[in-house]
């Protein structure tokens, strides 16, 4: 059996190794999170180099090695180069990237996941005014893509139909009166709606809107969806705070 | 593997950067069966450049004084700064003996998932030599990788109306090689960065 094979996916990370070789990290489709060396990657024209860069969606051909897959060749699919261009949309990316690299299994094709990161950057790559809402969404998205999505519509607990004006982390999302304890925050039902046009998968296009007309309840929106996924994923997201955010806004959910 | 001393200095060979086991292995052995003079004086070359070797207060280069070379050079364009990320950037253009003007080590570049912000950078420093005044051009000189990308960025829009013309090296096609060869990438780069012929 040849030693080499072919997947395509998406670069999260590039560290260095050596003199001028790159520990590369990939999401792919067929082999989920995998780490590779990329020789020569950090020398002035290397041409392996210039493609793998993060964020960019790529078909590369990988050799088995001992510690680490290695690159033999990388064609371009997407260079999502929009997303190195601007500092903003660099760190909304990496907040992606942090998440994938932190639910990703290695050797574990995960096709949700897979499309939802490449869906994230395709989105964020188009330079939207307002990249955080982005951030915030595939928050949600991604709890939801592991298992842990967002209730909005009915009671997270009971299953009593909504809507419902508490809203818990911890609960997994909207709890009606009788199941809300003693700490959990009642919101405006535009924080709702604005926390369930986040999680709606597919809706990207929705979130330009969200953000421009949603103000304040958006804000509270986005807070709740870091305090989501950091809470459901068991991480903090180091890399959210980079992230730019639009002035001032109400006090947070937690719980 | 090895005995008390020979696996220590193993050891600490193998945590430089770029230096595999196997290559630990090779120095310590060549230390071990060299002359004794060769080891002694590496040993005090080493203790000799943490003990005067310092960061220059200006730039952020090497130095061995509270100025380094370059700062302290009066012949050289202290109203000319080239921003870089790390110090051995700053000798990387030294040796072209094209640039005359004054350097400022950022200290790194904005990773997110490093936890490295502008904060972690020297950028509050560089704004404070720029606030300064007398500073006519700041050349962004990062790696061409997304990282300095996205921190070439990031300071061009932090120093944007703050007096100085704000330039980023050019980034093309590299020297020596035939077009068919170049990556997407770069060749992209080349046309955004054309000039006239
Ligand atoms: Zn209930
Ligand atoms: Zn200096």
């Amino acid at each position: 059996m040849s030693r080499s094979y072919r997947d395509r996916g998406v670069v999260l990370r590039t560290q260095r190794l050596g003199e001028a070789d790159r520990i590369v990290t990939l999401l792919l489709e067929g082999r989920g999170l995998t780490r590779t060396a990329a020789k020569g990657a950090r020398r002035p024209g290397s041409r392996i180099g210039a493609r793998l860069e993060p964020f960019a969606v790529v078909d590369v051909e990988l050799h088995r090695g001992r510690t680490f897959e290695v690159v033999r060749q990388v064609e371009t699919v997407e260079a999502n180069a929009a997303l190195r261009a601007d500092d903003r949309l660099w760190a909304a990316a990496s907040v992606l990237a942090e998440v994938v690299l932190h639910v990703a299994v290695e050797g574990e094709r995960d096709h949700g996941l897979q499309r939802l990161l490449r869906a994230g950057l395709a989105a964020l790559a188009t330079a939207p005014a307002e990249p955080d809402v982005f951030v915030d969404a595939f928050l949600l998205r991604a709890a939801s893509a592991v298992g842990f999505p967002v209730r909005t519509g009915s009671c997270a607990r009971c299953d009593a139909p909504g809507p419902h004006a508490h809203l818990s982390v911890v609960g997994g999302g909207t709890l009606c009166g009788d199941c809300a304890g003693e700490g959990t925050q009642r919101v405006g039902a535009g924080v709702v709606a604005a926390v369930r046009t986040l999680a709606d998968d597919g809706a990207w296009q929705a979130l330009p809107g969200l953000a421009r007309e949603a103000g304040p309840d958006r804000v509270r929106a986005g807070s709740y969806a870091r305090a989501y996924a950091e809470h459901h994923l068991d991480r903090r997201l180091r890399s959210y705070d980079a992230v730019e955010r639009p002035g001032p806004g109400s006090p947070e959910v937690r719980e | 593997m090895y005995e008390g001393a020979l696996q220590s200095l193993v050891d600490e060979l193998g945590r430089l950067p770029g230096v595999g086991p196997k290559s630990a292995q090779r120095i310590a052995f060549h230390l071990v069966a060299g002359e004794d003079a060769d080891a002694r004086r590496l040993a005090a070359t080493i203790v000799r450049v943490r003990e005067t070797v310092t960061t220059c207060t200006r730039c952020f280069s090497v130095a061995e004084q509270p100025l380094c070379r370059v700062c302290r050079d009066e012949r050289r364009d202290h109203g000319l700064i080239c921003v870089v990320e790390e110090a051995r950037d700053v000798f990387a253009i030294e040796r072209t003996r094209d640039f005359a003007g004054a350097y400022h080590v950022l200290g790194g570049a904005l990773s997110p998932l490093d936890g490295v912000g502008p904060d972690e950078l020297r950028v509050a420093e560089l704004e404070a030599r720029v606030a300064e005044g007398g500073v006519h051009e700041v050349i962004l000189a990062m790696n061409t990788n997304g990282a300095g990308e996205a921190t070439a960025a990031f300071l061009s829009r932090r120093l944007a109306g703050t007096g100085p013309r704000v330039t980023r090296l050019a980034s093309g096609l590299p020297a020596g090689g035939d077009l068919d060869y170049a990556d997407e990438v770069t060749l992209s780069r080349a046309f955004a960065g054309r000039r006239e012929a």
